[in-house]
């Protein structure tokens, strides 16, 4: 297996991690809209799972012996391309296809066009059952697979978020890691004011998870975190992160709620590319 | 002549494929007594999926076992299955998920338990969806060869729709089922009745009764809704110049409006009557009253036909 790199160092993975929010502003300026908030604070947690964490390779045929992660917050969906061509699954040049018509790289995944997608989300809530069903396969075929699922915390406004949270919970679904992209604010505003999800990890404890929480930008935090998630054999585990949307762009940090589904302008561009230099 | 609900069929014919198709995963929303899928829980407790009542997580949860390799059996009342119609459209047609989602409780024919467990609506969203199959088969052994077909396909999902009450025979012995093909039950030359499912028993009853009348009345039995038999369908309505389709299930979207298009489209100018529930919700009632009450039974598809042979319109 080409991946995890154990011997990834968090500084280098750090390097990496730049160069690919760098790629997620240039996408998505050049595609003239999508969702730069999102992506930009859930990328350090995806490139940490796909580099130091998840068996894979695109030399492997076998879909059973490699682990799965499934983006259920699909419209984060840039940050998982540039961490694709990061690792040279897609070439980095067709990023600049983003939404265009005929590029696999749609504006939410579609598993058909770009079948390493492990499921086609965007309409949210869905992703989660569907990492459930992968954990389910590894369980009946004795994989020793680990699914993830990345979830985002408007998200959890969802239904079937916490249909997912007691089925997982009710089967003990040691093999299921959740990682909860909770960067406070969806479109119509900050998170406790849309839809209050608070007291979000009682919630997971209450439906029989095992929960963690931690700073979704903090390499050496996240990394012991996700081996202590490993060593979990009896709950699904979830994994709070608590992130900066727009994380690396400061005119976006400050203002999160705009840069949910708002794309770069050109001069914008140029701000962001200097500051994530 | 035995009568043998086809929810039956499908669940013993699960359960025999069960021990040969070792990628059969099933699962269920509460309601495996009732849909048969319980045969299969019984049998091979390792491979079935007990999802409590919420369909939603159920469905996208089988697009992921299907995504792993699997071949899921995804079941409920088909009200409550294509209600989640969200959830079907993006984590299994949308992605080709080759998932078997089984509706039970087909039409007004479940009787007593009235409106809210009937499937009145389900064939017509389920046709809209692209890459979606959906069989309707007549009796038990048209039930076992389609779940036998449904079990090996790879490429995609399709939807099986299933009565809660018994059906007799119709099928001939050498019958084979093969999708987008129609089966001719009856052959005749002023009518062509196009039935599926629960109601082509008593079409074919129906057809016969005519007989009396000097009404020759073709009868085919359509468990492939999509894809459709065209050519079937364009033939009998040359030959007849009168098409006549049966079914328990809003006679909106569902099989009637699936034959209508394929008239219209091929320049077909016949007269043409879809049966079935007039758009309008379903009731409490016994089977056979509601049957009576809807014109779905031997004696009311027979006087219905009959108007319409006469020109009556509804």
């Amino acid at each position: 297996m080409k991946y995890p790199r154990k011997d990834l160092s968090n500084e280098d993975l750090a390097v990496m991690c730049k160069k690919a929010r760098r790629d997620i502003v240039k996408m998505l300026a050049e595609a003239g809209s999508g969702h730069p908030g999102g992506s930009l604070s859930a990328i350090d947690l995806i490139m940490m799972l796909h580099y130091k964490f998840m068996r894979h390779s695109p030399q492997e045929s076998d879909p059973d012996k490699q682990d799965v992660f499934v983006l259920s917050k699909g419209h984060g969906v840039p940050a998982l391309y540039a961490a694709y061509a990061a690792m040279d699954y897609i070439p980095r040049e067709e990023l600049l296809s983003l939404r265009k018509l005929g590029s696999p790289l749609q504006g939410h995944p579609d598993k058909i066009l770009m079948p390493l997608l492990k499921a086609s989300t965007g309409s949210l809530g869905q992703g989660l059952s569907v990492a459930q069903g992968y954990a389910f396969s590894a369980r009946v075929k004795k994989t020793g697979q680990h699914v993830y699922c990345l979830v985002g915390d408007g998200e959890c406004n969802e239904g079937q978020i916490w249909e997912a949270a007691m089925s997982a919970g009710h089967y003990k679904l040691a093999g299921l890691t959740v990682v909860l992209d909770y960067n406070k604010a969806q479109i119509d505003g900050l998170v406790h004011e849309v839809m209050d999800s608070e007291p979000l990890r009682q919630k997971w404890e209450a439906f029989g998870w095992r929960t963690f929480e931690i700073d979704g930008h903090n390499l050496e935090e996240m990394e012991k975190t996700f081996h202590q998630c490993l060593e979990e054999k009896e709950k699904p585990q979830v994994v709070i992160a608590h992130t900066i949307k727009g994380k690396g762009v400061s005119f976006m940090e400050k203002d999160l709620v705009k840069w949910h589904g708002v794309a770069p302008s050109q001069e914008e561009l140029q701000v962001a590319l200097k500051e994530l230099q | 002549m035995g009568k043998i609900a086809t929810r039956k069929a499908f669940g013993q014919k699960l359960e025999e494929l069960g021990a040969s198709h070792k990628n059969i995963v099933v699962l269920d929303a509460d309601l495996s007594k009732s849909t048969k899928s319980e045969l299969f829980a019984k049998k091979f407790p390792e491979r079935f999926f007990e999802m409590g009542i919420a369909e939603a997580n159920m469905i996208s949860t089988a697009a992921g076992l299907a995504f792993a390799g699997n071949k899921p059996f995804c079941c409920s009342f088909a009200c409550f299955l294509t209600g989640r119609y969200d959830q079907i459209r993006m984590s299994v047609a949308y992605p080709r998920a080759p998932v078997v989602l089984v509706g039970t409780h087909a039409g007004i024919g479940i009787g007593e338990d009235g409106n809210s467990q009937m499937g009145l609506e389900d064939i017509n969203l389920m046709r809209g969806l692209p890459n979606m199959m959906v069989f309707q088969p007549a009796d038990e052994m048209e039930t076992h060869q389609v779940v036998e077909f449904v079990s090996q396909y790879k490429d995609g999902p399709a939807y099986l729709r299933l009565t809660r009450q018994g059906v007799e025979d119709v099928s001939p012995a050498n019958y084979r089922f093969k999708p987008g093909k129609g089966q001719i039950l009856r052959e005749g030359d002023d009518v062509a009745v196009i039935a599926s499912g629960g109601v082509v028993m008593p079409a074919l009853q129906a057809a016969r009764a005519l007989e009396k009348d000097g009404v020759s009345a073709a009868v085919i039995n359509m468990a492939s809704i999509k894809p459709i038999d065209e050519e079937t369908i364009i033939n009998y309505a040359r030959q007849c110049g009168k098409v006549f389709t049966v079914e328990d299930h809003n006679i909106i979207g569902g099989l009637g409006t699936a034959v209508g298009e394929v008239l219209i489209e091929n320049g077909i100018h016949c007269a043409f009557r879809r049966h079935g529930l007039y758009d309008v919700f379903g009731e409490s009632g016994s089977p056979d009253s509601l049957y009576e009450k809807y014109r779905l039974d031997d004696a009311g598809i027979a006087v219905t036909l009959k108007e319409f042979m006469q020109g009556v319109t509804k």
